[in-house]
């Protein structure tokens, strides 16, 4: 099974949630797909073995065969390819790789070339697979290091996926065919907005979900009230206490320091299995 | 004019509370909220829509089964895994980039721009606001973050003020970058963790790769001092100048539940040290 941990909203407790679920499981994966701000490596401390580089390809002109007719740049959908005096000018921060130009380019001017954009790092720790990905800085596209991530998932086991926060393409990618998410939220207007958009996304995706209420003590009552008239259930609720925050500040794990979670990390995992056996 | 954006890697360390103070801090300024995938800052604003504006970008691919053939090159091409097995394209996984349509010896492929979202100019208690709201799973925030920014702007220079506040959103990806390309100082906060830490850490990276002056907020810096230490001297280092500390407190929460700014909701240590904050950085920025 494959479960990913969503927000919508940053800062709610999706590493939290992730990392301890994953602690309390037998058997387990985690997949921290939050490859912009990776946090999961933080609390889990594990051991790296490997290191492979994500690639996208860019096509890169070969002088020689171009001939200036600008057919690459008419097929280019990003407008990351320009034509100025017969000559090609290509911008790879604005390519997504699709192969197009290269496939029509009547002349077999182009050729893509690999660009690093990140990189994928997987260790282990106390029997946890652990797997993430790092995007390169100054690079904009976090999707095809998310899919390099995923191409780590394991059906023999369970998998938890650490989400990055939003509603736009990297959220869809980290979520895409997984089989339950949980959304975690705070219950504050802020957390309460961004729920109900993170709703919406993994409604259009048709995916079974659940919520985590974190720092339930601080706040309003609102997101109870949404939830109960989304028919929405509620998973878990944990309180704000000074002692998790500090826990959390120090990069270690709630399951750890306090032990009672895990019992709770374990109902959590049994109710998830229920819903996605109906 | 100057463009301030505020920015976090990390998310939930407190950029909107940050900028909706400000907001209320600074007269004569244009607020840009730039988190187009989950705004917020609209919440404590209470904004009067005055503009609301349809955001069409990017195409999706559509296959027209009466002139399909069933050939599969529509599959073979795209790298994205937007076909399946029926030729019919999914349009979440699709990324516009017509290679199926173009390649397709029976033209049975169509383009369809996309409604990727919403933008919006209103009127606010504290000035001027422009947001927006990107469509639910879709593409090209940064395209977005990008036309936010320049209405913010052209609403600044068509009303001479001084000041544009972005509230950006967290990551260090394309909206990221789209919110900071240009920016006459980015303000990253940071919260005593680990994890905030290695957040700004990166994003710092990011804003430093695109050569924009930065400087750093620690928030809630009283939830752990030992990291707190570690922040400011891993600043010094880094020849980071910290603008100010603000503490941890209940207060902020309570605000946000009125929907109103820190400063309009009361008046404590948090206040304080924000308008201290903004006195440093309106000095520095003068001129």
């Amino acid at each position: 099974m494959i479960i990913s941990v969503a927000s919508g909203k940053g800062g709610t407790g999706k590493t939290t949630v992730a990392v301890n679920l994953a602690l309390s499981l037998n058997n387990v994966q985690l997949l921290d797909c939050d490859v912009e701000e990776p946090n999961s490596h933080i609390f889990i401390k594990p051991l790296f073995e490997r290191s492979d580089p994500v690639f996208i390809p860019i096509p890169v002109v070969d002088k020689k065969k171009c001939d200036g007719c600008g057919r690459c740049k008419e097929v280019c959908a990003y407008n990351a390819i320009a034509v100025t005096n017969k000559k090609v000018l290509i911008f790879p921060e604005l390519c997504h790789g699709c192969g197009s130009c290269e496939y029509f380019c009547p002349n077999d001017a182009l050729k893509e070339e690999e660009e690093e954009i990140g990189v994928v790092e997987i260790g282990e720790k106390d029997g946890i697979e652990f797997v993430h990905g790092k995007l390169n800085i100054g690079k904009m596209m976090a999707p095809p290091v998310i899919r390099a991530v995923k191409k780590h998932i394991s059906r023999k086991k369970t998998a938890i996926i650490d989400v990055p926060p939003g509603t736009s393409c990297p959220v869809i990618t980290a979520i895409k065919d997984t089989d339950f998410v949980i959304l975690v939220t705070e219950p504050t207007p802020f957390g309460l907005n961004d729920l109900s958009l993170a709703v919406e996304v993994v409604r259009k995706l048709k995916i079974p979900f659940g919520v985590i209420i974190n720092r339930s003590s601080l706040g309003d009552k609102k997101t109870d009230k949404y939830c109960a008239k989304e028919n929405i259930s509620i998973l878990m609720r944990i309180p704000f206490s000074k002692k998790i925050a500090e826990i959390y500040s120090r990069g270690d794990s709630i399951v750890e320091y306090l032990p009672e979670y895990k019992e709770k990390f374990l109902r959590l995992f049994k109710e998830i299995k229920k819903i996605t056996s109906r | 004019m100057k463009e301030i954006v505020i920015i976090s890697g990390k998310g939930g360390t407190g950029k909107t509370v940050i900028a909706g103070a400000f907001a209320a801090l600074v007269k004569n300024k244009v607020i840009a909220d730039c988190d187009v995938d989950a705004a917020d800052l609209h919440l404590l604003l209470d904004p009067k829509i005055e503009e609301s504006h349809i955001f069409k970008s990017g195409f999706t691919a559509f296959t027209n089964k009466k002139y399909c053939n069933g050939c599969g090159t529509c599959s073979t091409v795209c790298r994205f895994d937007a076909v399946k097995e029926d030729f019919s394209i999914d349009p979440i996984s699709c990324e516009g980039c017509a290679f199926c349509s173009l390649a397709c010896p029976e033209d049975a492929i169509e383009m369809k721009l996309n409604i990727s979202g919403k933008w919006f100019i209103s009127q606010t208690r504290l000035g001027p606001l422009v947001h927006a709201k990107l469509g639910i799973a879709e593409e090209n925030s940064g395209k977005l973050v990008s036309l936010v920014r320049k209405k913010a702007k052209e609403i600044a220079e068509d009303k001479k003020y001084k000041w544009v506040i972005i509230d950006g959103s967290p990551g260090i990806g394309c909206p990221v970058i789209a919110s900071i390309t240009g920016v006459d100082c980015a303000v990253v906060v940071i919260e005593p963790t680990l994890s905030g830490l290695h957040d700004a850490e990166r994003v710092i990276d990011v804003t430093r790769h695109f050569n924009i002056p930065v400087k750093v907020i620690i928030n809630k810096y009283d939830l752990n001092y030992d990291i707190t230490k570690k922040i400011e001297n891993w600043s010094e280092g880094r020849n980071l100048q910290i603008l100010g500390k603000i503490v941890f407190s209940k207060e902020v929460v309570k605000s946000v539940i009125e929907g109103k700014t820190i400063i309009e909701y009361s008046s404590n240590k948090v206040t304080r040290s924000l308008s201290d904050i903004w006195g440093q950085l309106e000095k520095e920025l003068a001129g």
